[in-house]
């Protein structure tokens, strides 16, 4: 395993931001911790790159202590930090020839900006740089290092549609090249794009630990929407499945999906003269885990 | 070591891109030169006025840049995330502190470079034959007030660290012997003024250049400073 986490607190003062999470990432593997804003992600992360020590617990990110043996650390590592990270007043070019200088493992600093798509912005200036553009260059310098594990919290922030697909490509092809990724997000589709394993957090506890697969593909669903005033429980008894209403016009049927299970439903909204204004079939997606572990919370 | 070099270059090449800010460095001490020089106001005690003047505001030049420019540049990095960024490089804190103070050696030696043909135009002639311990001291001084800029930059929030440095820089030149003679303050105020780092670089300067005053005790109390600063810089340096 390239990071183990275990039993890790970390508070600032009287606030518990992560409190007794343990957890794993495999080695070559997109790990997403994924959840919404101050669920402790960032200060895990933080912890396994060696920006913040522990308040109880204990990381290992490569056989190394963060805290410890962070300069060990820093040579095998990528950093992409959630936002800034370069003076505004340097060039893309300078600053990517900068960080290639600095780890001095002979990348080549003109193809790594080609890498992230910013060939036609390297004389520009961090501060004239779009969002998405300064993610890209973010992630260009935590490619500086070659590393064995890239930590990147929220990489996709604020990019459009092409500056996603770039991260996408380079986070793939990182983890082919047996790159373990490390990933802090709090997008669920994006996420799901990309992990291979994920970590689910919320309020600084970690609800799920598992591959995506294992997550998302235990369940089925069949979501369909109507009007908002469905009597749920006469059509529960029915079709002979729990229907549950999520709330403007959706409903959720807590049932294996099946064609027989649709025809049952269409044929009684056709009786009680309801419409169907759309019908969902297909795996659980992360976003529904995300909501059936938590309760429902977001 | 080669790290260091690879830091000093960026240092270089971003600074050369702030022009602004490296016109400003320049400016205030040509200005405080040209000036004092031309209007004989302050209390030199015994000492010519050009003679106390010019290796004065070299100290002047010194801890403005090694203090107050460096200081405040590093807050501003560390509000920008950029040190934290680097920290996540195989820069060291140790590395990072000799790159920056490399970088306001560079920027002293233009600044002595321009200061010292306004002084040799308004009359000054050094009377020293000691000039590499006057280059001695621009070393020890650099380090000194290096150190004392990043300690402050390095833990303090980027807002008070910019106060901090502005108050720290008033303190010493008022008290520091280097527009103002240590002779003409009142008896405590002098002996305050004799174990600052400002006093020592002045007097250090003016006893090498001019060829009078002590030279030795200024030397150690330097000294002591140029040691003991970076090195309670580098080691209560945060990247974040």
């Amino acid at each position: 395993m390239a990071v183990v986490v275990e039993n890790l607190t970390v508070r600032y003062g009287e606030i518990t931001a992560v409190q007794d999470v343990s957890f794993v990432a495999p080695t070559a593997g997109v790990t997403v911790i994924l959840g919404p804003n101050g669920a402790g992600k960032t200060s895990t992360i933080e912890v396994c790159e060696g920006f913040r020590s522990p308040s109880s617990g204990s990381v290992a990110v490569l056989g190394l202590d963060p805290g410890r043996e962070h300069h060990a650390l820093t040579h095998r590592m990528g950093v992409m930090l959630q936002g800034g990270g370069v003076y505004p007043s340097a060039r893309v070019k300078d600053v990517v020839s900068h960080f290639c200088a600095l780890y001095g493992k002979k990348i080549n600093a003109t193809d790594l900006i080609e890498q992230v798509g910013l060939t036609s912005r390297a004389k520009s200036t961090w501060r004239r740089l779009s969002g998405g553009e300064q993610q890209r260059l973010s992630l260009a310098l935590a490619l500086a290092a070659q590393p064995e594990i890239l930590f990147l919290d929220e990489p996709t922030s604020g990019v459009d549609i092409d500056g996603r697909d770039t991260i996408r490509t380079i986070i793939h092809e990182a983890a082919q090249q047996g790159t373990t990724v490390v990933l802090a997000s709090h997008d669920m589709a994006e996420a799901q794009r990309v992990a291979t394993h994920v970590v689910l957090f919320q309020q600084g506890k970690v609800i799920a630990n598992a591959p995506l697969a294992e997550i998302t593909q235990s369940r089925k669903r069949l979501r369909f929407t109507s009007t908002d005033t469905l009597d749920t429980l006469a059509l529960s008894q029915s079709i002979g499945s729990l229907v549950n209403h999520q709330g403007d016009g959706v409903y959720e049927v807590t049932a294996e999906s099946s064609a027989r299970l649709v025809g049952r439903i269409t044929q009684w909204l056709g009786e009680q003269q309801l419409p169907l204004r759309g019908i969902d079939l297909g795996e659980e997606t992360l976003e529904d885990a995300y909501r059936r572990l938590t309760g429902g919370a977001q | 070591m080669k790290r260091v070099f690879v830091q000093l270059r960026a240092e270089l090449l971003l600074l050369a891109r702030n022009g602004e800010q490296l016109l400003l460095t320049l400016v205030i001490p040509v200005v405080l030169l040209a000036f004092f020089g031309a209007v004989d106001v302050l209390p030199t005690g015994d000492i010519d006025s050009i003679d106390f003047l010019v290796p004065g505001i070299i100290a002047v030049a010194i801890m403005s840049t090694s203090m107050v420019s460096l200081g405040i540049a590093t807050g501003f990095e560390r509000s920008y995330q950029v040190l934290k960024r680097l920290g996540a490089t195989p820069l060291t804190r140790g590395e990072l502190v000799v790159a920056k103070i490399l970088t306001v050696f560079v920027v002293e030696l233009v600044q002595i470079a321009v200061l010292l043909p306004i002084g040799f135009a308004q009359g000054w002639r050094p009377a020293g034959s000691t000039v590499a311990l006057a280059i001695v001291a621009v070393l020890l001084g650099t380090a000194t007030f290096a150190g004392l800029g990043l300690i402050l930059a390095g833990s303090l929030r980027a807002e008070i660290n910019l106060a901090a440095q502005n108050g720290l820089y008033l303190v010493l030149l008022l008290l520091g012997g280097m527009i103002i003679s240590q002779d003409s303050l009142p008896g405590p105020m002098a002996s305050i003024s004799a174990a600052l780092p400002s006093s020592a670089l002045a007097e250090f300067l003016r006893s090498s250049l001019n060829g009078d005053g002590q030279l030795l005790a200024p030397a150690l109390v330097l000294t002591v400073w140029a040691i003991v600063a970076p090195l309670i810089a580098a080691r209560r340096f945060r990247w974040s």
